[in-house]
């Protein structure tokens, strides 16, 4: 019981890191601030979801538990609304999306 | 495997940060910001399992919530120039 839980926590760690990793690569290589924000989404729901997840298999109380699983509903609720305050700040600032037409124009082949 | 999750998450801030320094719009500079929040949240919580502090797991709830609204009040200052709401500037007086 013990091995099955070290195994599974140390999958959902790994593949957690793994996401949040890709998302702060993604954060970084993404040509558009809009893309960007994509990047982000990645670290806050996969990457803390699996982290969190991973985390609740070593805990050994049912009240640690609970403060991990709250913890990952507050970031489940918040993130996507932060994301899109900040998509609606940006385009009411006047910053737009880099559309598929502008590469065209701009790279001919 | 608490430990490579822990450098796993130091990394993607220093991604994060790395995009806070380059970012050439100021929301590019707000979204690593937050991403550097939730990633602290993720960070707190695995220094309280290899600490052996369950405690660490609350300031890691409240600093969730202090991240979020700190996020929302820097788009709204950065949008109107103040923290009041939009419907307060016809009743200037």
């Amino acid at each position: 019981m013990e091995t099955a839980l070290d195994i599974a926590s140390w999958l959902f760690l790994l593949t957690g890191s793994l996401f949040a990793v890709v998302g702060g690569i993604g954060l970084l290589r993404l040509p558009d601030f809009y893309a960007r924000i994509h990047g982000g989404g990645i670290t806050d729901t996969m990457g803390a979801g699996l982290v969190l997840v991973g985390l609740t298999f070593q805990a050994g109380d049912w009240l640690v538990v609970f403060k991990l699983v709250m913890i990952l509903f507050f970031l489940l609720l918040t993130s996507p609304t932060s994301a899109h305050a900040l998509s609606k700040s940006a385009m009411a600032h006047g910053i737009r999306p880099l559309l598929a037409e502008e590469e065209e124009e701009s790279s001919p082949s | 495997m608490f430990t490579a999750a822990l450098l796993a998450i130091l990394v993607t801030m220093g991604l994060a940060l790395a995009r806070a320094a380059l970012g050439p719009t100021v929301f590019d500079r707000i979204l690593a910001l937050n991403m550097f929040g939730t990633k602290t949240v993720l960070l707190i919580a695995v220094i309280g399992f290899i600490t052996h502090r369950p405690d660490f797991l609350d300031l890691g709830l409240v600093y969730a919530l202090l991240n979020f609204i700190g996020v929302i009040a820097v788009l709204r200052f950065s949008r109107f120039g103040h923290f009041a709401d939009p419907e307060d500037e016809e009743e200037a007086d």
